[in-house]
């Protein structure tokens, strides 16, 4: 078997995120690398967030879509560092995101070696734009949304509540 | 002092974790507000999250082919390292709060501190997690002003549970034989190094709460880290543990 790993990637970004499908594992940045060793081909993906519930259900598309692909051996590898960020989102998916309703991040993330102290931990937020209407006047009404990866907000132009993206 | 301060070590890192975990999962369904039922139960999620690549590192490190599912649920209290602070009961909301503020500002300078750690597998957890902590205190560090500097009845509540629970700050601080063997491996700073950065973390805080800070000198509870807990960790442990307890390997 042996197919090309352009290949390989353009079928796993074919996949999409279990709780954002409008997004693929690729787009998102979850997929880092993927390779043939003998016969086996072995991806290597990271975590978003620790305890994402999401992430065994991502090791198994990877393994049902390249099944589906006539690939026998499929290795799903979980790399821990460099911890994943939402730098690494793709611009492609950044829109996708939008068109989806949920508002991309709007700032690079900090990076984890910040030292913890007030003035860069309590900044304030940067301005988030709707995804409906586009107005910048929207309110965080809290620190998490439906998942650990998202925050609520609300316009106060077109009043539509929406899903920020953190930055992370 | 067991046999390998290193799986003690990382006992400790991933029961804290654990604990609080199962704590704030309690909340799930009967939050405040859903807003801070989402909140909390996300909180618990990570650091569940957390609590199982610290316990699967400890597996390893121990090398008795047990995993972190069973050195989750078929630990008796006694077995168990996490500080006395995660295992007190939720209270009401202000002692929710402040011990999610008070362990969340040590665990953030505690990850950041373990970044450089010249264990590899150690460092990677702690790059990973302290992304996540930084927000975890960044909440809780703001409902704890907007609380504080709030009513009359959510000041003085977040002040009796501020009190209550400061006996249990002092052991994040306290080395034992264990610290000071990891310390001396580069694998942890002492545990008494975070204090000063600690203490400036909560009296700035609590300035901004308007809140009183209780006397960095009183009297400190410990014994958590090295198995001497409080009453309430038995009864926790009796509700997480009990499905495997009596279904023994049962699985989903």
């Amino acid at each position: 078997m042996n197919v090309s790993t352009e290949q390989l990637w353009q079928w796993l970004n074919a996949i999409g995120d279990p709780e954002l499908p409008a997004i693929s594992i690729v787009d998102l940045g979850i997929v880092r690398a993927v390779r043939w060793q003998e016969d086996a081909c072995h991806v290597t993906i990271t975590p978003t967030y620790s305890g994402c519930p999401a992430m065994q259900v991502i090791e198994s598309s990877i393994v049902d879509t390249l099944r589906a692909q006539g690939i026998a051996q499929v290795r799903v590898e979980t790399q821990l560092t460099p911890a994943w960020t939402t730098d690494w989102m793709s611009d492609a998916g950044r829109q996708k995101l939008a068109a989806f309703g949920v508002a991309p991040p709007a700032e690079k993330a900090a990076p984890a070696s910040l030292p913890i102290d007030a003035s860069a931990l309590f900044a304030p937020p940067v301005v988030v734009a709707c995804p409906q209407c586009g107005s910048q006047q929207t309110r965080l009404v809290s620190q998490f949304g439906s998942t650990a990866c998202k925050a609520l907000y609300r316009c106060t132009d077109c009043l539509e509540p929406f899903d920020y993206f953190k930055p992370h | 002092m067991s046999r390998n301060p290193q799986f003690d070590w990382l006992l400790r890192a991933g029961d804290s974790a654990l604990i609080l975990a199962q704590r704030l999962s309690e909340w799930c369904g009967k939050g405040p507000a859903l807003e801070e039922d989402m909140a909390l139960t996300n909180v618990s999620l990570d650091l569940l999250g957390q609590a199982t690549l610290w316990l699967q590192q400890a597996a390893t490190v121990e090398g008795r082919g047990r995993d972190e599912d069973q050195l989750a649920f078929l630990r008796d209290a006694a077995d168990f390292r996490n500080l006395l602070l995660v295992e007190q009961p939720n209270g009401d909301y202000a002692d929710t709060l402040v011990r999610q503020f008070y362990f969340d500002a040590w665990h953030a300078l505690w990850l950041s501190s373990l970044i450089s750690s010249a264990d590899a597998g150690i460092a990677a957890i702690a790059e990973k997690s302290a992304k996540e902590v930084r927000y975890h205190l960044r909440r809780s560090r703001d409902l704890l002003v907007r609380l504080g500097d709030g009513s009359d009845e959510s000041h003085a509540r977040l002040q009796r549970a501020a009190d209550r629970l400061w006996c249990f700050t002092g052991e994040m601080f306290t080395d034992d034989a264990i610290d000071q063997e990891i310390a001396a491996q580069g694998i942890a700073p002492l545990p008494s190094s975070l204090r000063e950065a600690w203490l400036a973390m909560v009296r700035q805080s609590f300035a901004e709460a308007t809140l009183t800070l209780p006397p960095p000198d009183a009297w400190m509870q410990q014994g958590g880290r090295q198995g001497r807990h409080t009453e309430h960790l038995g009864y926790l442990l009796a509700e997480m543990q009990f499905l495997q307890r009596a279904y023994p390997g049962a699985h989903w």
